[in-house]
C-alpha cells in the first residue's frame, strides 16, 4: 500500500486524473475496512456522501477541495456531534465550527470523521477514552499497540492512510509523540499560532491546533491553512503567516543546530540516542554547525506541567456540570447532587485525577507552594531556550523515549505515564514550535520519532530542518 | 503524606465529585506520589522570579462595545438536558 | 455627639463596611457581544460564551474598562496602570462557567475616597479600598416551578464594578448616605445607570458591633440589599441581633446573612458553603490589563464635573449655602435642571436662592404628587427660569407664582402666557395700591382704633384685606410699605 501524499493528490485532481468522488471513495474503503482500530469516534458515510456531493456542485476553486481530513473529536463542529472522548459530553451537537475546522471547510476539505482522543486530551495512550482504546496501525497481529496520546487516533488515521491530513492538539506533547508513535509527521505550532476557539480546552495556556501528515511538505501546506489570528481569543497571535509551502528550503548550510545535553536522560534506550546520534550526523554533513547547548531546567519541565496543566483543567471543566448540555445523572435529589453525581459518572478516572490535583494545587494554603512555584519554574525554563536560542537557529531532540508500547501495558502508575512526555513537554511550557518526524526504527522494526523545535513563531525554520532530515532519510 | 481522607473529601467535595470509599483510597494513593513527585521543584531557586500565566507576549486586545442581537435562545438551550418555558431547569434550590 | 447605640447594658457602636456591585453601562457584555438590555425573554441574550459552551473564549470590552477607570476617577482613586482577570472558582447554577471572571490581587482600581455630607454642614471621608471588573452571574427563579429552580442567563456575563469600602461607615444614616453618594457619582460620570429596583446597583453590607474603643468584633455579611431602604433597615435589625447575642453572652458567629424585606429580618443562608475556597488564579485565557498614563489622561480629561467639583462651585458663584448646593448636586439630573434653569436668562444669576427653592420644594412637590420625575417635568428648565423671573422683576407675587406653576404643569403653557391670559401681572402701581388701602382702613374703623393701640398683629389682617381686593395681585412689599405709611399717619 504505497500511500499518496497530499501535495500529490492536489495535482492529480487538478489534472483531473482522480475525481473527488473517487478519491474519497477510496478513503472510505479503507476506513470501513479499518474498522477494528477503534480510529473514529463518530464516522459517518453518509455524511462524507453529502460534502462530496456539495463539492461536486461547488464551481469555486479552493485550495484543499476534496482533500480527506480527519478531526480530532475535541474541535466542535456543526455537522458532526463533538465528544472529547468523555461521556460528559454525550449527545453534545454544537451549533458552531471551530475556527480550525471552519478554516479547512473553507479551503474546501472534506471532513471524514471525528478521531479518538485520551478523554479531554489527558493521556498519553489514547487509552482513556470512553470510547475505548485507538489500536497503533503498525500493531502484530497479536500485540497490539498504543497509538499514543492525546490525538491518538488522529495520528493512527494518518498512519492507516484514512486521510491525506487530521488536525490534532497538544498541550504537553500530544501531537508529537502519538506521531512519532505511529510513524507519521505531526506539528505543534506556536502557542497562539492557531486559534483555540471552538476548541474544548484542556490547559488553556498550553493547548494548541496542529496538524498531522504522511510528510513535512503535507504538514506546511495544510499548518498554513489553519493558522491565522482570530479576534475571538485573546491569545491569538497577530503576526503574517508565510507560505510554509513555497518557502520550503532544505539547505541548511550555515545553520546553526543546538543540542541540548540535558536531554539525555538515564534509561532512554540505546536505539534512541542512536537515531538522535545519526540526524546529527545528517545535519552535520549538511553544513549545519553543531552546537551543545544548555537548557538547565528541563528536569523540572514533568513536574512543574503537572501542576499548570491540571491546575487549569479543574477549572475549565468545571462548565461540564449538567446544566447546560451533555450528560445529567439521574441522581439528582438537589443541585449538589446533581453537580457531584454527573461529574462522578460523567468523567473517567484520568480526567478525575487531574481534576482532583488541579484544586489541592490551586487550594488556600497550597497556591504558592504548587501553583505559583510552577509558574515560576515556568519561567525558567522558558528563559532556558531564549538563551539557547541566541546561540541556535534550531534545536534537534529525540520525540518520545520510547517506541509505541503494548496497548495493554499495565499503567497503574501515573508518574510513569507521564514520563512519556518527558521531551515534549519543555517546548509546550515555552509555547514553542515543534515538530516530530518519523526517523529510523528500532529493533521491532517500530518507528522512532526526532523532534524539531524552533523560536517563536519560526515553523518555517522547523519545517526546512525537517524537510532537509526527512530528505536525507527517505 | 499530604493528602489524608479529609483532604481528599475536601478537594473532591469542592470539586463537586463524588468519590465512593475505594475510589478515595486509589486517588489518595495517587495524589500522594504525584504530590511527591513535584515536590522536586522546591530544590529550584525562584527567588525573584516572575511568575509565567500565558507565555503571549502580545497586550490584550479589546473588543468594541457593540452587541449583537442575534442570540436565540432556542440555539442556547438546544443541548440542555432539561429545560422548561425557555429556562435552563434544575432541581430546586433553597437559599 | 456620638453615633453610640444603648444596650441593656452599655453602649455599642456599629463598624459597617459595604461591598456595592454597579452594573457597568454598556451596550454589551464584558467577555462577550451579547446585550445588555433588562427585562428581555429568558436566555435571549445569551451568547456561546455567556453559555460557557466548549471551547468558548473571552474578549474584553474596551468600553467597560474605560467606564472603569472614569469610575475610579471620580471615586479619587489611584488607577492601577496594571491589573490582572482571575477566576474565582464555584458552583451554581447561574454560573454556567464554574468560575466568575474577576479581580483579585491586581484590581484596575485601587484605593480612594468618598465625601459623604450631613445637615449639619459637617461631613466625613469613607475610604474605599478597591474597585474591580467582573462578570455578573445569571438568574436563578426559585418560585416559578414547585420542583426545580429556572435559571436564566441574559445577566450572566455583564460587567459589575466592585467597590469596596473600608469599614469607615458607623451607622445606617452613613451607610445611606454613602451608596447615595457612590450613586450619584456613578450617575454624574454616566458609568452606571444606577437602578436599584432592576437590580443594576446592588450591596453586600458587612456589620459587626464593639463597644465603643474596643477592637472590630465578629462581622456577618448581609448579601444582595437592592434599595437604601432596605440597607438601614437590615443593619438596624442585624446591629441588635449582635448585641443581643453578645449581651446574653453569647459570641456572634462569622456567616452569610440573607434578608427578608417583608419581615425586616436577616436570617443565616441555609444552604451554607462550607468555608469557601474560590480557588483564584489567573485566568489563562486572558493576558494582564494594561493602561497606559496617556489613556487614562484621555479617559480623565472626558469626564464631567463630578458632584464634590459642582457643590463648591455653586457655593461659589451663587453663594449658596452649603446644605443647598449638596441638595442640589445630589443627583445630576437637578443640577443639570438647575443649570439649564439659571442660565435660561442673565438676570436670575442673583436670583439664585430663588431657583434653588422653586426647584427642590415647589417643583418636586408637584413632581412628586404626580410620580414623575424630574427628567419628565411637564415645566421645563427655561420655563421654570422665566417664572421666576417674573417673581423676581416683581411682575408676580410668590404667591400667584405657585398657582401659574400649577397652570403651567398641566397646561405646558409658558408662565408668560398663563400671566397675560389671566390677567395676572402684580399692581405695582403706587396710586393703584393706595387706593385699595384707603378703602379698607375707611370700611375697619375698629380694627384700626385696635392696631393704633398697639395690637400690630392686626397688620396681617389689612393686608389680607387689601390684597382679596386686588385678587392677590398686589405687589406685597409695596403694600406693606404703603399700609404702614397710612396707619401711622393715623396716630
Amino acid at each position: 500500500m504505497s500511500k499518496s501524499s497530499l501535495k500529490q493528490t492536489l495535482k492529480d485532481l487538478d489534472t483531473k486524473k482522480i475525481s473527488i468522488r473517487e478519491l474519497n471513495q477510496d478513503y472510505l474503503k479503507r476506513i470501513k475496512e479499518n474498522k477494528n482500530l477503534n480510529v473514529f469516534i463518530h464516522f459517518s458515510e453518509e455524511n462524507v456522501l453529502k460534502q462530496i456531493d456539495n463539492l461536486e456542485n461547488d464551481n469555486s476553486a479552493k485550495k484543499l477541495k476534496g482533500i480527506p481530513i480527519a478531526i480530532k473529536d475535541l474541535f466542535c463542529t456543526k455537522s458532526m456531534p463533538t465528544t472529547a472522548a468523555s461521556k460528559i459530553l454525550e449527545n453534545f451537537n454544537p451549533t458552531y465550527e471551530s475556527f480550525v475546522t471552519q478554516k479547512l471547510l473553507d479551503e474546501g476539505s472534506i471532513f471524514v470523521g471525528k478521531t479518538n482522543l485520551d478523554e479531554f486530551a489527558m493521556g498519553s495512550a489514547t487509552n482513556t477514552s470512553f470510547f475505548g482504546n485507538t489500536i497503533n496501525p503498525l500493531s502484530k497481529e497479536n500485540e497490539p499497540l498504543a497509538p499514543g496520546g492525546s490525538s491518538g487516533g488522529s495520528a493512527a488515521a494518518v498512519a492507516a492512510d484514512l486521510c491525506l491530513g487530521a488536525t490534532g492538539t497538544d498541550t504537553g506533547g500530544s501531537i508529537r509523540q502519538p506521531a512519532s508513535f505511529c510513524g507519521v509527521v505531526g506539528i505543534k505550532p506556536t502557542y497562539g499560532l492557531c486559534s483555540r476557539w471552538g476548541i474544548a480546552a484542556f490547559a488553556s495556556s498550553l493547548d494548541q491546533a496542529g496538524i498531522f501528515s504522511h510528510n513535512v511538505e503535507d504538514a506546511s501546506i495544510l499548518l498554513q491553512s489553519i493558522a491565522g489570528f482570530d479576534q475571538r481569543d485573546s491569545t491569538s497571535a497577530k503576526v503574517d503567516i508565510p507560505n510554509y509551502f513555497e518557502n520550503l528550503d532544505d539547505d541548511l548550510n550555515g545553520k546553526t543546530v543546538g543540542i541540548p545535553k540535558e536531554y539525555s536522560i538515564d534509561g532512554t534506550p540505546m536505539e534512541i540516542s542512536q537515531i538522535w546520534e545519526d540526524a546529527i550526523k545528517v545535519l552535520e554533513k549538511k553544513g549545519v554547525k553543531i552546537k551543545n547547548i544548555s537548557l538547565p531546567h528541563t528536569k523540572y519541565a514533568l513536574p512543574t506541567y503537572y501542576i499548570i496543566a491540571p491546575a487549569e483543567a479543574s477549572s475549565n471543566l468545571a462548565r461540564y456540570d449538567g446544566v447546560k448540555y451533555g450528560f445529567r445523572s439521574d441522581e439528582i435529589d438537589s443541585l449538589d447532587e446533581m453537580y457531584e453525581n454527573t461529574r462522578a459518572q460523567g468523567f473517567g478516572r484520568e480526567v478525575k485525577r487531574r481534576i482532583l490535583i488541579g484544586t489541592y494545587v490551586l487550594s488556600a494554603g497550597y497556591y504558592d507552594a504548587y501553583y505559583l512555584k510552577a509558574q515560576k519554574v515556568r519561567k525558567l525554563i522558558a528563559d532556558d531556550f531564549n538563551r539557547a536560542f541566541n546561540e541556535c537557529d534550531f534545536i534537534v531532540t529525540p520525540t518520545a523515549p520510547s517506541a509505541a508500547f503494548p496497548l495493554n501495558e499495565k499503567q497503574n502508575d501515573p508518574i510513569k505515564m507521564y514520563l512519556n512526555d518527558v521531551f515534549t513537554v519543555p517546548a509546550s511550557l515555552a509555547g514553542l514550535p515543534g515538530i516530530s518526524i518519523p526517523f529510523g526504527k528500532d529493533k521491532n522494526n517500530l518507528p522512532l520519532g526526532i523532534q524539531i523545535l524552533g523560536k517563536h513563531f519560526d515553523e518555517q525554520q522547523v519545517f526546512n530542518a525537517a524537510v532537509s532530515l526527512e530528505r536525507s532519510y527517505e | 503524606m499530604k493528602i489524608n481522607k479529609n483532604t481528599i473529601n475536601k478537594i473532591a467535595r469542592l470539586s463537586r465529585i463524588k468519590l465512593d470509599d475505594k475510589e478515595s483510597e486509589d486517588y489518595i494513593k495517587d495524589l500522594n506520589s504525584i504530590l511527591d513527585w513535584v515536590e522536586q521543584l522546591n530544590e529550584v531557586n525562584t527567588e525573584n522570579v516572575e511568575p509565567l500565566s500565558n507565555i503571549s507576549s502580545s497586550i490584550l486586545p479589546k473588543r468594541e462595545d457593540v452587541s449583537n442581537d442575534t442570540n436565540s435562545s432556542e440555539e442556547i438551550l438546544e443541548n440542555a438536558p432539561d429545560k422548561l418555558e425557555g429556562f435552563f431547569a434544575v432541581p430546586k434550590v433553597v437559599e | 455627639m456620638n453615633n453610640f447605640i444603648k444596650g441593656e447594658k452599655h453602649d455599642w457602636e456599629m463598624v459597617i463596611g459595604l461591598e456595592i456591585h454597579a452594573q457597568v453601562k454598556s451596550n454589551s457584555k464584558l467577555f462577550s457581544s451579547s446585550s445588555t438590555k433588562f427585562g428581555s425573554s429568558p436566555n435571549s441574550q445569551v451568547s456561546l460564551v455567556d453559555a460557557a459552551m466548549p471551547g468558548m473564549l473571552p474578549v474584553i470590552n474596551k468600553y467597560c474598562v474605560e467606564q472603569a477607570v472614569k469610575t475610579g476617577v471620580g471615586l479619587n482613586a489611584k488607577i492601577n496602570n496594571y491589573s490582572v482577570f482571575d477566576r474565582k472558582n464555584y458552583f451554581y447554577a447561574d454560573l454556567p462557567q464554574g468560575y466568575q471572571i474577576s479581580q483579585y490581587k491586581y484590581p484596575i482600581v485601587g484605593e480612594g475616597k468618598v465625601t459623604i455630607d450631613f445637615k449639619d454642614g459637617t461631613s466625613k471621608d469613607i475610604r474605599i479600598v478597591r474597585l474591580h471588573l467582573e462578570q455578573d452571574a445569571g438568574k436563578s427563579l426559585h418560585d416559578q416551578n414547585p420542583s426545580k429552580t429556572y435559571v436564566d442567563l441574559n445577566r450572566s456575563g455583564v460587567a459589575l464594578m466592585e467597590i469596596v469600602s473600608e469599614p469607615d461607615i458607623r451607622t445606617p444614616d452613613e451607610a445611606g448616605m454613602y451608596i447615595s453618594k457612590i450613586r450619584s457619582i456613578l450617575m454624574y460620570l454616566d458609568t452606571c445607570d444606577g437602578n436599584m429596583q432592576e437590580g443594576s446597583l446592588r450591596a453586600d453590607v458587612n456589620i459587626s458591633v464593639r463597644k465603643p474603643g474596643d477592637d472590630y468584633g465578629t462581622r456577618c455579611e448581609i448579601k444582595n440589599l437592592n434599595s437604601i431602604k432596605f440597607i438601614k433597615q437590615a443593619i438596624n435589625y442585624e446591629a441588635k441581633r449582635q448585641i443581643e447575642i453578645l449581651e446574653s453572652g453569647g459570641t456572634i458567629e462569622q456567616n452569610t446573612m440573607l434578608f427578608n424585606t417583608s419581615t425586616g429580618k436577616t436570617r443565616p443562608m441555609r444552604n451554607k458553603e462550607e468555608a469557601h475556597d474560590y480557588r483564584y488564579f489567573p485566568d489563562p485565557d486572558l493576558l494582564p490589563l494594561e493602561i497606559s498614563q496617556e489613556e487614562i489622561g484621555k479617559i480623565k480629561s472626558s469626564i464631567p464635573e463630578l458632584p464634590d467639583e459642582l457643590k463648591n462651585k455653586f457655593i461659589e458663584i451663587y453663594k449658596l449655602s452649603n446644605y443647598d448646593a449638596s441638595v442640589l448636586t445630589a443627583e445630576k439630573q437637578t443640577s443639570d435642571y438647575f443649570n439649564e434653569s439659571i442660565n435660561s436668562d442673565p438676570e436670575l444669576k442673583n436670583h439664585a436662592k430663588i431657583v434653588v427653592n422653586w426647584i427642590t420644594s415647589e417643583l418636586f412637590s408637584l413632581l412628586n404628587k404626580n410620580n414623575l420625575d424630574l427628567n419628565n417635568s411637564p415645566v421645563s428648565p427655561e420655563n421654570l427660569g422665566q417664572l421666576i423671573k417674573l417673581i423676581s422683576t416683581n411682575e408676580i407675587s410668590g404667591k400667584i407664582a405657585k398657582d401659574v406653576l400649577e397652570d403651567m404643569f398641566s397646561s405646558g403653557k409658558t408662565a408668560k402666557q398663563i400671566v397675560d391670559e389671566k390677567g395676572l401681572q402684580q399692581v405695582t402701581d403706587q396710586g393703584e395700591i393706595a387706593k385699595v388701602i384707603d378703602e379698607v382702613i375707611a370700611e375697619n374703623p375698629k380694627m384700626v382704633e385696635q392696631y393704633l393701640a398697639g395690637k400690630d398683629k392686626l397688620l396681617g389682617f389689612f393686608v389680607g384685606q387689601a390684597m382679596k381686593l386686588t385678587k392677590g395681585k398686589a405687589n406685597p412689599k409695596m403694600l406693606n410699605d404703603i399700609l404702614k405709611q397710612k396707619l401711622n399717619k393715623k396716630n
